[in-house]
């Protein structure tokens, strides 16, 4: 006898444990495989890139760290090389290895949120979570001996970083490399090898590269797909040209690709910033005020700067009239335009794997919203 | 009144005490002295209510303590304190948290079914309850030693899965019914395997009754039945939804599944009735496998009995905390094709062994176990083998390639691209 079945409806969020913030979907089950999956989002929008049009220049940095609240260095760092680009602004050299020291560092630490949300969307009670939130404690603490701050830093300035590093800025880096790398050890030896873990995201939520290309995905995604595209190394910024690295790919596109690309680039940053400190100068770390005020009028015209942000290819796009404010500004976020492929990778799938799929995208509401 | 069930038990220390007359109670005479003629029911009924007042109020302070402990142990594992706050050692904590789930406003959804959605919690608490009137906690202190007990048992945790059908039925919320229907088929595939498991300790234990298990218990059964441990530790661990079976409450995913529109008193009953059930999971496992209170002789029964509930709790709490949710399908997989064979495997293995040495003396248990060891290794090996996840074949692509692949202009079909008009309908037709 034929049982008569009905796809039922879920509403998903924005009060949900898992959703990585305010996102709610409506979700079609047909037991426990999804039918249907549409997500609503914008509950997290504050409005930042009409704000930025009454901001200066430099007000504007507090404006992106904002946007995606667990990497603000990358955001700094993309938004100061569109300024940059817009006005012509020549870097002092200590500023540009001091920033790029700042962002390997956030992007280990919003490496490490990554993997941590994502096996707590596998739904270990928290363990593995706390010990990556450990970690990212003390690079959050390298970056208070840096600026001050921890979480919302605007440490960068147009043509370098505000402020020069302190002296117990350098062995304590040292020391918080170490720890990085045994604690990237040690997620390693308990999650890559877990049977669990790997039979739970071996093989779900696999996306063919062309459709990522075409999706214009970026970021460990697509590099998690096989694809080489890295744009550090396609379209080297700052100083990434006189830095060697190894671009760590993976073939299956799967969530436990996503998640293997990421750890594996969390060990490459550790080398890029040891790279860092070798070749860091003496000097100033920004432009003297004669140089760069603190008012800039960049000449009227456009320009756009894309750095690999940790999620994928975060740019800044900034029209100026010759005023102290932007006329316009736009962010090509990462997160959002990664998340365009949430349904191609849901449909089908299983409820259980549904946040799990979610949380490989790495994805950031404050940045998806703006 | 049974003769036999009357001797020794919890039941004549507490009558012995009512009667008044020990002496007349140490020739088993049950006739109360205290008491005037024709009143023992009198005697037998407050022997009843002091049991159960003794029982009930003892389980709840252990779950008490048991969250408490828990959490401390939480706190280790994830590298932090824990609760430290209120009372020695955050030891009142949990006190608190009782005091404040009573106080909350008890809401009921509007759309609930009231009799059932009310009666859910009772139905979860009860069966939790009388799981520990089998249970001998020591040496005569058991209410009744059911010569059906594991049978018994059996059947009482069933009951945990109606209470959750019912809550998530009347509660009138689609999570709730994803989380119930996990709960039953959870239920129906781990019985199966629990049931056989306890098998092969029956068959050497030649009773159901779990006081003649434990007696039967020279060597513990888990150095005899180390398979049977296996399969009965896992499978209650996924009877109870624990992790890394905890799919149906599965914070992640469900929020909290069927509990999601309960608050107040009937949240923590379905909280006390967890807790309860970790607890009584765990004695039936040292019941069953840890040979109970069984130890070296200063010591009290009841010390051993406790030493060993501590431990299997404390590994039911580290597999809670480190292991992630394995998914549905993968759960019954594990269900049907590991843990089946792995019990059939048993029973054939201590059906042999029971006909080679039909009576077995505690030397011929011991070379049980040396036969039984070896077996269970190689078969869990073999069934890991075969349920295992294959590694990727291939995972670093070619960077001397000449080029990575590119989009083309004939786009797969993607619903990210064009959105179709007949889902978005589909989805608001679905909803009602």
């Amino acid at each position: 006898m034929a049982i008569k079945t009905q796809p039922v409806t879920v509403n998903l969020g924005p009060q949900h444990p898992s959703t990585h913030g305010v996102f709610r979907m409506r979700v079609m089950f047909d037991g426990e495989e999804i039918v249907d999956v549409e997500p609503v989002f914008g509950y997290l929008h504050r409005g930042s890139e009409k704000l930025a049009e009454e901001r200066t220049y430099t007000q504007i940095v507090t404006l992106t760290d904002r946007m995606d609240y667990v990497s603000s260095m990358l955001n700094n760092q993309a938004y100061i090389l569109a300024v940059e680009k817009l006005a012509g602004i020549e870097p002092s050299p200590r500023g540009v290895w001091l920033r790029m020291i700042a962002a390997e560092l956030q992007r280990i630490a919003s490496h490490l949120v990554a993997t941590g949300f994502l096996i707590q969307d596998l739904g270990a009670l928290g363990t593995p979570l706390i010990y990556a939130m450990r970690e990212r404690e003390g690079i959050l603490d390298l970056f208070e001996m840096l600026c001050g701050a921890r979480i919302t830093n605007s440490y960068l300035r147009p043509g370098g970083v505000f402020m020069d590093a302190p002296d117990e800025f350098w062995p304590a880096l040292d020391r918080g490399l170490d720890d990085i790398v045994r604690t990237i050890d040690e997620l390693e030896t308990y999650l890559s090898g877990n049977e669990i873990i790997f039979s739970r995201t071996k093989g779900t939520a696999v996306l063919p590269p062309e459709l990522l290309i075409n999706a214009s995905i970026t970021g460990p995604m697509l590099r998690a797909s096989g694809v080489d595209w890295d744009l550090r190394h396609r379209a080297p910024y700052d100083y990434y040209d006189k830095i060697s690295f190894e671009r760590k790919l993976h073939t299956a596109s799967d969530n436990y690709a996503r998640y293997w690309v990421r750890i594996q680039e969390s060990r490459e940053s550790v080398k890029i910033i040891k790279q860092c400190i070798e070749q860091i100068e003496p000097g100033s770390v920004r432009p003297s005020f004669d140089d760069v005020p603190r008012l800039i009028r960049p000449p009227v015209g456009d320009a756009y700067a894309a750095i690999e942000g940790s999620k994928g290819e975060l740019g800044f796009y900034l029209v100026s009239d010759g005023g102290i404010a932007p006329y316009r500004m736009h962010v090509r976020a990462s997160s959002l335009i990664n998340l365009t492929l949430l349904r191609d990778m849901l449909i089908g799938g299983q409820f259980g794997d549904l946040f799990v799929t979610f949380g490989s995208i790495d994805l950031n509401m404050g940045e998806v919203d703006r | 009144m049974n003769q036999a069930f009357l001797d020794n038990s919890l039941w004549r220390n507490i009558y012995c005490v009512l009667a008044g007359d020990s002496a007349q109670c140490a020739a088993r005479d049950y006739s109360p002295g205290m008491l005037p003629g024709g009143m023992e029911w009198l005697a037998f009924l407050l022997a009843a209510a002091a049991i159960v007042g003794l029982f009930v109020n003892g389980v709840l302070g252990g779950v008490i303590v048991l969250i408490w402990g828990e959490r401390r142990l939480f706190g280790r594992f994830q590298s932090r304190t824990g609760p430290n706050r209120w009372g020695p050692w955050g030891t009142l904590t949990s006190v608190a948290d009782a005091i404040k789930t009573m106080f909350k406003e008890d809401l009921v959804p509007a759309e609930a079914d009231r009799i059932l959605f009310n009666l859910a919690p009772i139905l979860i608490a009860a069966p939790a309850l009388m799981v520990f009137s089998v249970i001998p906690f020591g040496v005569g202190t058991y209410v009744a030693d059911l010569n059906v007990g594991v049978l018994f048992i059996m059947a009482i945790t069933s009951l945990t899965t109606l209470a959750v059908l019912t809550a998530s039925w009347s509660s009138a919320n689609r999570i709730a019914i994803l989380s119930a229907l996990r709960s039953v088929a959870l239920l129906i595939s781990y019985e199966i395997p629990m049931a056989l498991a306890v098998v092969g300790v029956i068959m050497l234990a030649g009773s159901m009754s779990l006081g003649e298990i434990i007696q039967a218990q020279g060597v513990p059964f888990i150095l005899v039945q180390p398979l049977g441990f296996f399969v009965f530790f896992l499978a209650a661990m996924a009877e109870m939804a624990r992790a890394p079976f905890d799919l149906t409450e599965a914070e992640s995913e469900l929020a909290a599944g069927y509990l999601n529109d309960y608050a107040s008193m009937k949240f923590g009953l379905f909280f006390l009735a967890e807790f309860m059930a970790e607890i009584s999971t765990s004695a039936i496992i040292t019941t069953l496998f840890l040979s109970g209170w069984r130890g070296f002789d200063p010591i009290p029964s009841h010390f051993w009995f406790g030493a060993k509930l501590i431990a299997v709790l404390f590994v039911i709490i580290w597999f809670r905390m480190t292991l992630p949710r394995l998914r549905i399908d993968q759960v019954l997989k594990f269900a049907w094709k590991g843990l089946f064979e792995l019990t059939m495997i048993n029973i054939v293995v201590t059906a042999i062994l029971i006909f080679i040495w039909p009576q077995p003396t505690t030397a011929q248990l011991w070379y049980m176990a040396a036969v039984n060891w070896p077996v269970a290794i190689v078969s869990i090996w073999a069934v890991s083998k075969l349920l295992g996840t294959p590694a990727y074949e291939q995972t670093q692509p070619d960077l001397n390639a000449p080029t990575y692949p590119v989009g083309s202009e004939d786009i797969p079909a993607s619903s990210a691209y064009v959105p179709e008009v007949k889902t978005q309908t589909s989805l608001q037709e679905g909803g009602d």
